[in-house]
C-alpha cells in the first residue's frame, strides 16, 4: 500500500530536512566519506604514490627541484631523520611524509576509509544485534529477558575500553577461530565485531525498556488476539515502533565507533600496519609531533569532525523521529 | 433473538501476583477475577458493569483468552478453550474478537488504516493481496470509513473514527462473539451516540453476540440484553436488563442505580424515582477480600451471616440470578 503524505516517516524527513545544522553536518560527513571512498584515484592518478608501501630512499618535486623525503636532521646531535613538511602541492606529497615516506594526505585517505568502514559496519552490527536481543528481552520478559540483562551487565560491568583493549589484544594478534569461522590476525571484521559487541548494552537496553511498555499496549494485545505469531507480532508490530530510535542510534554509534576504532588503533591494537587508520596515523606522528605536527594534527581534526558532524545529525534525526525521546540523559 | 449458549464461563478465577517474588515463593495476589459463571447466548447483547477496578475488563480479556485465567473453564461455541496452547487457539481466535477501550493505544501508530485492518485476514492467510484489500475496503465501509482512509495513519483520525478502525479491525474474520471492553468510554459523549448505533447495526446485519463491558450504566442500558453487575471480581446480580434497572435485586445494584442522576425534564419518570443511597467506605482491598459476602462492609442491610457465608449465585422464578442472603424486592 502507499503510504500516506502524512506518515510518520514523511513527516520525520520534512522536519530533518529543515534542521539546518543537521543537513550541514550530513553534507560534511558525506563529503568526508565521498574524499575516502575516492582514495585510490588520488593515490593513483593525482598523487602517484602507493599508500603502504614504506618509501624511505624516495624523493619528490618540491618547488621544481629534487628533494629527498627523509631528510637528515639538522638540529641538535644531527641524528635520525626528519620527513618532508606539507608542499601544499596534491601532486607531490600534499601534507609530506611520515617518517617511512609515505605521503601522509594519500593515507589519510585510506585510513579514513578503514576508520569510517569499521565505525559504520561496527554500528550497523552493533544496532542489529542489539535489536534482536533488545526485542527479544523486551517482549518475551521472563528468564529470557533475565538472562539477557544479566548478559548485558556483564558486558557493561567491565569498562568499554578495558574489555576492547582486552579482546583486541587477545584476538587481533591471534586471529578469531570459532567452528568453521576463520579470521586472521590482520581483518578488519575483528576490531567491528568487538566494537560491535562491547557497545551492544548501550543500544539494546533502552530498546528492551521500550519493549517492554509497548508490549503492554492493546494493539499488540490485538494482535495476540487476531492470533498472530509471537515472531510476526515482534516484526510487525514491535519493530516499526523501535525502528525510530534504531534510526538515532545508528549515526551516534557511528561516531562513538569510529572514536574507539581509533583509540584502539592508536594503540596498535586495532587495524595493524601497513593498513592505515585515523587513529595508526595519529600514532605515527607521535615521535614527530614536535617537527611534524600536521601528521598527528590532520587526522585528530577529521576525527573530530566527523564525530560532531555524525553527532549532530543524530541529533537532528532524533529531533525529526521523536521529539519527546531522552537518549543522553538531562537536556 | 436469544438463541444457544456461544460462550460459557464455569468458575472463572484470575488472580495476579502482587509483586514478583522469588521463584517458587507465592506472594499475595491481587483477586481480579474471583469466581464468575455466566453464559452469553447468540444474539445478545450482556452487559457487564461494575466500578472501576471491579475486574470487568479482566473478565473480558480472560474470556476472549488474553492472558491465562488461574482456574475456571471457559466453552466457546462447546469447545473447551481454557487450557488451549496459543497455537492450538488460533482456528478459534476468528470467532471470537475483542474491541478495546482506548483507541489510542490499541492502533500500533507507524502503521496504516489499511494494514491494520488486513493484519488479522494475513495472519489467517485469507486471500491473495489483491483479495484482502476488497474485503479491507468492504469492511471500512461497513464501520462508516472510505476506502481511500485505508493509506491514513491512525494520528490523522479522532477518536471515534479510530474506535471505527478498531471496530473494522475485530470484524475482519467475521467472528461470532465480539468482546467490546468499554468502547466508548474513552470518547466524547456525542461520538459515544454514534459508535454504540454503529454496534448495533453492525449485530443486526452480521448477527454478533456481544460482550459489552461498561461502567456507565446508561450505556449499558442502551445495548444490552442482559446485564451482570459485578463487584469486586464477582457477578452480584445477572438478569435481563430491564428488570434488573426497574427492580434492583442486589443492595449493590440498587446502590449503583440511584447513583445514575437523572434528568429531569418535565416527562414522568420511565422508572419510579429511587431513593438516593448512599454507600459508606471503600471498596475493599482485592488483595485480602473481605470474608462471607464482599460486599458486607458496605451493605446497609448486612446480617451476621453475610459476614461468614458466601451467598451463592442462585436463579429466581423469572431466571434472574442474585448473590445476596436478603435479596431486595
Amino acid at each position: 500500500m502507499t503510504s500516506s503524505k502524512n506518515g510518520p516517516w514523511r513527516t520525520a524527513g520534512r522536519q530533518l530536512i529543515r534542521n539546518r545544522p543537521a543537513m550541514i553536518s550530513a553534507a560534511a560527513f558525506l563529503i568526508i566519506l565521498l574524499a575516502c571512498l575516492a582514495a585510490p584515484l588520488y593515490a593513483h592518478h593525482v598523487a602517484h604514490v602507493d599508500p603502504l608501501a614504506s618509501n624511505i630512499a624516495g624523493t619528490t618535486v618540491v618547488d621544481g627541484r629534487t628533494t629527498d623525503l627523509l631528510q637528515q636532521s639538522t638540529d641538535g646531535l644531527g641524528l635520525g631523520v626528519t620527513p618532508l613538511g606539507p608542499t601544499w602541492d596534491p601532486g607531490h606529497y600534499l601534507l609530506g611524509a611520515d617518517n617511512q615516506g609515505r605521503d601522509i594526505a594519500a593515507r589519510l585517505l585510506y585510513g579514513g576509509r578503514n576508520s569510517l568502514y569499521i565505525g559504520l559496519a561496527s554500528a550497523f552490527v552493533c544496532c542489529l544485534l542489539a535489536a534482536v536481543l533488545g526485542i527479544v528481552a523486551g517482549y518475551f520478559g521472563g528468564w529470557i529477558d533475565a538472562v539477557l540483562a544479566r548478559l548485558f551487565d556483564v558486558i557493561w560491568a567491565f569498562p568499554v575500553y578495558l574489555l576492547a583493549i582486552c579482546l583486541s589484544v587477545v584476538l587481533v594478534t591471534g586471529g578469531l577461530h570459532i567452528g568453521p569461522l576463520h579470521l586472521n590476525a590482520g581483518s578488519l571484521l575483528l576490531p567491528i565485531l568487538i566494537i560491535a559487541v562491547i557497545y551492544v548494552p548501550y543500544v539494546a537496553r533502552p530498546l528492551r525498556g521500550q519493549v517492554m511498555a509497548l508490549r503492554e499496549r492493546d494493539f499488540i494485545q490485538a494482535s495476540i488476539g487476531s492470533g498472530a505469531a509471537d515472531w510476526r507480532i515482534m516484526r510487525r508490530e514491535v519493530l516499526p515502533n523501535v525502528l525510530p530510535t534504531l534510526i538515532v542510534f545508528l549515526p551516534m554509534m557511528t561516531a562513538l565507533n569510529m572514536l574507539t576504532e581509533s583509540a584502539l588503533s592508536f594503540l596498535s591494537v586495532g587495524v595493524q600496519s601497513p593498513d592505515a587508520s585515523w587513529g595508526t596515523i595519529i600514532n605515527d606522528g607521535l615521535g614527530l609531533l614536535y617537527t611534524r605536527p600536521v601528521v598527528t594534527v590532520a587526522p585528530g581534526l577529521l576525527i573530530a569532525l566527523t564525530a560532531i558532524a555524525l553527532n549532530v545529525l543524530g541529533d537532528g534525526v532524533r529531533d525529526a523521529l521523536d521529539p519527546n525521546a531522552r537518549l543522553r540523559g538531562g537536556a | 433473538m436469544t438463541g444457544d449458549v456461544l460462550l460459557k464461563a464455569t468458575d472463572v478465577v484470575k488472580n495476579f501476583p502482587v509483586r514478583s517474588g522469588a521463584a517458587g515463593r507465592r506472594g499475595p495476589v491481587v483477586h481480579a477475577v474471583d469466581g464468575v459463571s455466566l453464559e452469553v447466548r447468540r444474539g445478545e447483547t450482556l452487559g457487564v458493569v461494575g466500578e472501576s477496578g471491579c475486574g470487568k475488563s479482566t473478565l473480558g480479556r480472560c474470556l476472549v483468552r488474553l492472558g491465562e485465567v488461574t482456574s475456571g473453564r471457559i466453552e466457546f461455541e462447546g469447545q473447551d478453550i481454557t487450557r488451549l496452547s496459543r497455537r492450538r487457539l488460533r482456528p478459534v481466535r476468528p470467532g471470537l474478537q475483542m474491541v478495546f477501550q482506548d483507541p489510542y493505544t490499541s492502533l500500533n501508530p507507524r502503521r496504516t488504516v489499511g494494514e491494520i485492518v488486513a493484519e488479522p485476514l494475513l495472519v489467517h492467510r485469507r486471500g491473495t493481496r489483491a483479495e484482502i484489500r476488497g474485503t479491507v475496503a468492504d469492511i471500512l465501509d461497513r464501520v462508516g470509513l472510505t476506502a481511500e482512509q485505508a493509506d491514513r495513519y491512525p494520528h490523522e483520525f479522532s477518536g471515534g473514527m479510530r474506535q471505527r478502525v478498531g471496530i473494522a479491525r475485530s470484524l475482519a474474520l467475521k467472528p461470532r462473539l465480539i468482546v467490546a471492553d468499554e468502547p466508548v468510554s474513552a470518547l466524547d459523549v456525542s461520538i459515544q451516540a454514534q459508535v454504540l448505533n454503529l454496534f448495533a447495526d453492525l449485530q443486526e446485519q452480521l448477527g454478533l453476540t456481544y460482550l459489552f463491558v461498561a461502567h456507565d450504566l446508561g450505556v449499558v442500558r442502551r445495548v444490552s440484553n442482559r446485564i451482570a453487575v459485578m463487584y469486586l471480581g464477582r457477578v452480584v446480580e445477572l438478569g435481563p436488563a430491564d428488570r434488573v434497572y426497574s427492580t434492583p435485586a442486589h443492595p449493590y445494584t440498587q446502590a449503583l442505580l440511584s447513583a445514575v442522576p437523572r434528568i429531569d425534564d418535565g416527562t414522568p419518570a420511565q422508572t419510579p424515582a429511587r431513593e438516593r443511597i448512599m454507600l459508606s467506605g471503600d471498596v475493599p482491598n482485592p488483595i485480602d477480600l473481605p470474608s462471607g459476602c464482599t460486599f458486607h462492609p458496605r451493605c446497609p442491610f448486612a446480617r451476621d451471616n453475610c459476614r461468614t457465608e458466601r451467598p451463592p449465585l442462585s436463579v429466581d422464578a423469572t431466571g434472574r440470578q442474585v448473590a445476596c442472603h436478603y435479596p431486595l424486592g
